[in-house]
């Protein structure tokens, strides 16, 4: 049985110009111990795809599917209490800005203690020797005296290190990694890859890894499902996805790539013609003007 | 020997910090004695991670912030902004292009106003002849004369960075200092506007002095590269040497680091996965 299966999700948001769907007919499903990149530009859909498996759209969005479950149980239609019991213990997120994510009026020790109340009823002292393995699992230096820190005292890399331990302190079945390296740098982001990848073997979490960066995919994903304004062009494992991708989308995204250049110009995506695109014709960048 | 645009001759830049009621301040090294040359219509890029010095080496060049210590030579002419205020004739030959279209430009401001706003500053152009000049300049970096009258927020961030790019554009600078111009933007607008940078560069006869932290970026528009790592430049020289032979360990580092979408690293990597 899958970890977690979607099968034709759609997300519309309300807004003043009328209904705007942003993810369109979206299926996947992902395994224990496997690793699925979804990959795709801005406005794609793919964050707003796993908001929805969290939960955590606005009022404003829409969600419908003809199924959405987690170890086989459906999630689309929880009540909010049953909900909170399975989102961020069982199903657990990381998002693309951790300084943004975290609170600034809390120390990191606190915010990492309240998922930790919250989840496994471990009393105060267990929870704090639980806190401190945990820093010192996702490698953060000092871990006691780190735990009273704030947000505004650790460097950008510390904070996604936080976010990561926060992530898996329950010990999660699924981890959602959105965009988890973006705001970092890239010696940075070699060492928190890195980590998720160690913390993934270990415990046989599955992981869905949001990302728009080919090399990012490339060094991390089992399987690669690609995204474009809200519909899936392809599904592929991440070998045959590199060697013989089939769709044009995925053609002209792997040519963008500056280390892929042949000639003097690089191709852009608007160079191919992409079957199924509902903008036909549009160039990519001028749609939205 | 083709001229030589810009020249800079051991840049020191320190900043001073704290120094309040308890205790004294204390310096920060931000650049640390940097040499550079860059010749007519060649790039310059300068790669290192945040923290290492490059964006204030950036603003010494553009002549926004006065170096501690060191010469600056814009077109074999001696900067120094701390003893005396910059010439128009000078403010115009530099001009910088900043990281994140969405910050850098005016909401309240019509790009036709943002375009045409260093001319009045720096110019004495009729008004006339400068909406003549902004229209051209819009159609030259691929928008449409009108989005003349159109707000930045209408507008997507790479045609946000066409029209920062635009704006650089405006005075015919000799020299273009492009501050992570690339790193907001996804990979298929990049290479957009990373082909427009090359035209300009072309027509114009441009110099580019390119800030990035992407390798792929650099190795694609740079004929030379210097590496910065705390404020020094561990590694300076052309491309191919750079990148076929990096010495510094540092550089390795950076190398090692970046990550890579060809098959045959995959490949590896899964059999790495499978042992």
């Amino acid at each position: 049985m899958a970890l977690l299966e979607i099968e034709n999700l759609t997300v519309t948001f309300d807004t003043a110009s009328g209904p705007l769907r942003a993810v369109d007919g979206i299926s996947l499903s992902i395994d224990k111990g496997e690793i699925l990149a979804i990959v795709g530009e801005s406005g794609s859909g793919k964050s707003v795809s796993m908001l929805a498996v969290m939960g955590l759209l606005p009022w404003t969005a829409t969600v419908t599917a003809d199924r959405m479950a987690f170890e086989g149980r459906d999630i689309l239609n929880l009540s909010p209490t049953e909900r909170r019991r399975i989102i961020g213990k069982d199903i657990a997120m990381i998002f693309q800005e951790p300084i943004a994510s975290l609170n600034p009026c809390f120390t990191v020790g606190f915010q990492i203690e309240e998922a930790l109340k919250q989840h496994m009823g471990l009393d105060g002292a267990a929870r704090r020797k639980r806190a401190i393995a945990l820093f010192e699992a996702v490698g953060i230096p000092d871990p006691e005296e780190r735990l009273s820190h704030f947000p505004h005292q650790m460097s950008g890399g510390q904070c996604q290190r936080v976010m990561i331990a926060m992530a898996i302190s329950c010990e999660p079945k699924l981890l959602i990694a959105d965009e988890p390296t973006t705001a970092l740098d890239v010696t940075i982001q070699k060492q928190i890859l890195d980590l998720l990848m160690n913390l993934q073997s270990e415990q046989g979490m599955g992981m869905i890894m949001i990302t728009h960066n080919m090399g990012v995919v490339a060094e991390t994903a089992d399987r690669v499902v690609v995204q474009y304004k809200g519909k899936k062009m392809e599904e592929a494992d991440v070998l045959s996805l590199f060697e013989t991708p089939q769709h044009a989308y995925t053609r002209a995204l792997l040519s963008a790539l500056p280390e892929n250049a042949t000639g003097d110009r690089l191709p852009t995506v608007s160079d191919f013609s992409i079957e199924g695109d509902p903008y036909q014709g549009a160039k990519t960048e001028g749609a939205r003007a | 020997m083709s001229e030589v645009v810009l020249e800079a001759r051991g840049i020191v830049r320190d900043y001073h910090v704290g120094g309040g009621l308890f205790g004294a301040g204390r310096t920060v090294h931000a650049v640390k004695g940097v040499d550079l040359k860059v010749e007519k219509g060649k790039t310059l890029a300068i790669v290192g991670e945040s923290g290492c010095g490059k964006s204030t080496l950036a603003r010494i060049i553009t002549m926004i912030d006065a170096p501690t210590a060191g010469e600056l030579f814009i077109d074999g002419e001696k900067v120094d902004i701390a003893a005396r205020a910059l010439s128009p004739e000078m403010r115009r030959k530099v001009q910088i292009v900043f990281q994140n279209p969405y910050g850098s430009l005016n909401p309240r401001q019509k790009i036709g106003d943002v375009l045409m706003e260093p001319l009045i500053i720096n110019s004495d152009v009729p008004a006339a002849e400068r909406r003549e000049r902004a229209m051209t300049m819009l159609t030259k970096v691929g928008l449409q004369p009108e989005h003349f009258n159109r707000y930045p927020h209408m507008f997507s961030g790479g045609q946000r960075q066409r029209i920062a790019i635009a704006r650089a554009l405006m005075l015919n600078p000799r020299l273009l200092v492009l501050d992570e111009p690339v790193s907001a933007l996804d990979l298929s607008v990049q290479a957009q506007v990373l082909n427009l940078l090359a035209d300009l560069q072309d027509e114009f006869a441009l110099t580019y002095v390119f800030i990035s932290h992407d390798l792929s970026v650099v190795r694609y528009i740079a004929d030379d590269v210097m590496v910065m790592y705390y404020g020094e430049a561990v590694e300076y020289g052309s491309r191919d040497a750079v990148f076929s032979d990096p010495q510094h360990s540092y550089t390795k580092t950076l190398f090692a680091a970046t990550p890579r979408a060809d098959v045959e690293s995959i490949r590896k990597r899964l059999a790495r996965k499978a042992a």
